[in-house]
């Protein structure tokens, strides 16, 4: 275990930030949100909740796919300058595909919560398996995770009720768990990359047997946690197969009603992953992007025939029908929800997967 | 050319290059395109039922039934209705021009298991012969696999019939295979039957020892399967296709799903037994 002293902290970020891109909270106009950090950024790992999650470090907002040149051949080119040919031979389209470029080099993804690391996992089951997406992959082959446990996690946290543990960041899938206690971050490598990560800091690092406080920070946090108003959400009666049951509920047309299809859930959520493909035109070509998407938008699933999910009502089912009962259908009964709370928190209507929850339960 | 190979990318996302080498007006409003890889050959290898994403760049893209049997070795065909932003510049499009093409996605009809040895009763509507096309090809490029083929093909006039001469050249001049044509209403210069698909397979009578597949819209389907019920046919005896908006057309992009199923992956042939269990969301 080592420690260094949070008011050094800027050197910390300095020294990473001279051997990877550093992606983490940065406080800037009021907000904290990830972001890369330079000279000069105000790194912020005070701030619980970031507004948007991490999930942009492997899955960007928006991202380029390839880019394709268009070279219009003239009808007398075409024709090989046969003038009378030419007349009739109408103008070719020629096209040059060139791939986007894979990131292929490390990053590091600072102070990032045991919920959102677990949102990667979440997100992994969606971009890993057959067929994989590779700009996804060649992400998570190059991103070294810190993670950082919750000091003081805040009302609208229910992340306990998917077990995970917002005290101990050593059990989330990171590659080094950090703590900041007292006046002092403590950092603990998890994996070979977390040690070679550590390895290129250590000079800025203290040897701190530091087991007693980190195990008086967790009884802290755990005693926090309990006193939470939404972590003892029960998640019985969903999961895997329960489509059936759950899908022709009469509750939904209870919950979704106020819901203004604004996406802002969405947005805001770690594990949500539904994406759009546009193109972009420019003079000499096309670029093709993917874009951060939302089933709550009218015009997600709409087809020249007016199909499918035509109102809110079923927009609004199919979100929580796919992280409580899809998602877990197709991978092994894990949840597509991390309990982060942002929902909670920003959604103008005060709806989300909480009230959803509690609504079934209340109606049983 | 495409310069896929010389990247250290080849993304399922990332398309092909593909030229028109032909274009065939079958109808009013459909055409069927051939495509090739521009310096020749096809682009890729299929199965009767699978897809494609064909994509004019700045235009769109769209997913498309292959409509070419994987027997044909020398192209892949589309063929494709006029209805929207992106079919309507695919018309317009020439031979010669160059479109993107990425797949193949999706499963196929299960021509090598449950329908091999079968007999087969194929029933499509309008551009819904599409789909079957590859299958029916398939089946009679392959003929000693299976046992009879009937198929029934409607549409709402004589001009609206898709793939006419192939369908008189080679199927009705097939050992075995019983071709059935008919048209919504009465029409000048035609001779053959008039009436809707469904009416006009109970008429038929077809007996049970057989295999549906079943391609069109979606009424059609619904009546044609209440037919097939009725003439004694159970919900695992028949298949179709299904078909949603998708962007990915690998299971990823969250659009396509119908419960826990992505049609894009799972689909788009599914049987009417599996389509049965699956939430009322279509």
């Amino acid at each position: 275990m080592y420690s260094i002293a949070k008011d050094k902290l800027n050197s910390l970020y300095s020294a990473i930030a001279a051997e990877f891109d550093l992606f983490m909270p940065i406080k800037a106009a009021g907000q904290t949100n990830y972001g890369f950090w330079s000279e000069g950024a105000e790194g912020d790992i005070d701030t619980l909740k970031t507004i948007k999650s991490g999930k942009d470090a492997f899955f960007p907002q928006v991202e380029q796919l390839y880019s394709v040149d268009r070279e219009i051949i003239p009808a007398d080119v075409a024709s090989g300058d046969d003038a009378e040919k030419a007349a009739d031979t109408p103008i070719r389209t020629k096209l040059n595909v060139t791939p986007g470029k894979l990131v292929d080099h490390d990053f590091v993804i600072f102070g990032m919560r045991p919920c959102d690391v677990r949102a990667i996992e979440v997100m992994d089951n969606v971009f890993l398996t057959d067929p994989v997406d590779s700009y996804y992959q060649s992400r998570r082959e190059h991103g070294i995770v810190v993670a950082l446990a919750c000091h003081e996690p805040e009302e609208s946290c229910f992340c306990s009720v998917f077990g995970i543990d917002p005290a101990d960041p050593s059990k989330a899938k990171a590659d080094v768990a950090t703590w900041v206690i007292g006046d002092k971050l403590y950092w603990k490598a998890l994996t070979q990359k977390g040690e070679d990560l550590t390895s290129k800091v250590a000079s800025l690092f203290e040897e701190d047997d530091a087991d007693s406080q980190i195990e008086e920070e967790k009884a802290y946090i755990e005693n926090i946690v309990k006193q939470l108003p939404n972590t003892d959400l029960s998640l019985e009666g969903w999961g895997a197969g329960k489509t059936d049951e759950k899908f022709k509920s009469e509750v939904w047309d209870k919950v979704y009603k106020g819901c203004l299809g604004c996406g802002t859930c969405t947005f805001v959520c770690p594990t949500c992953q539904c994406y759009d493909i546009k193109d972009y035109t420019t003079k000499n070509g096309i670029q093709r992007y993917r874009c951060w998407d939302s089933c709550m938008y009218s015009d997600f699933t709409l087809m020249a025939g007016g199909q499918n999910r035509q109102t809110q009502l079923q927009r609004f089912r199919q979100r929580f029908m796919h992280k409580l009962v899809y998602y877990p259908t197709n991978n092994d009964g894990m949840f597509m929800c991390v309990g982060c709370g942002r929902c909670v928190e920003k959604c103008p209507q005060s709806l989300n997967i909480v009230k959803v929850i509690k609504a079934f339960e209340e109606n049983k | 050319m495409c310069d896929c190979s010389n990247s250290n990318n080849n993304d399922i996302l990332v398309p092909h290059v593909g030229i028109i080498t032909d274009i065939t007006a079958e109808t009013p409003d459909v055409k069927t395109f051939r495509v090739n890889a521009p310096g020749g050959g096809k682009l890729f290898e299929h199965m009767p039922g699978q897809c494609a994403m064909v994509c004019v760049p700045g235009i769109g893209e769209g997913m498309f039934s292959i409509t070419s049997s994987p027997t044909n070795k020398e192209y892949m065909e589309f063929s494709i209705k006029r209805c929207g932003l992106l079919t309507e510049y695919l018309h317009g499009l020439s031979v010669g021009d160059e479109i993107t093409v990425r797949g193949p996605y999706g499963n196929n009809f299960p021509v090598d298991t449950e329908l091999k040895g079968k007999n087969l009763l194929f029933i499509a509507g309008g551009i819904g012969l599409a789909p079957l096309r590859s299958v029916i090809n398939y089946c009679i490029d392959n003929r000693q696999d299976y046992g009879s083929i009937d198929i029934l093909y409607g549409s709402r006039s004589a001009d609206d019939l898709v793939k006419l001469k192939e369908i008189k050249e080679k199927w009705m001049n097939t050992e075995g295979v019983n071709v059935y044509l008919t048209i919504d209403r009465e029409q000048e210069g035609w001779d053959g039957h008039v009436g809707f698909v469904p009416a006009y397979l109970k008429e038929i009578d077809f007996s049970t020892d057989k295999i549906g597949l079943i391609c069109g819209p979606p009424i059609m389907i619904k009546f044609v399967l209440q037919g097939m019920k009725e003439l004694g046919f159970t919900d695992d005896q028949v298949y179709t296709t299904l078909e949603l908006r998708m962007k990915c057309g690998v299971g990823k992009c969250g659009r396509c799903n119908i419960g826990s199923k992505y049609v894009c992956k799972d689909g788009p042939v599914f049987r009417f037994d599996q389509i049965e269990e699956m939430p009322d969301e279509y």
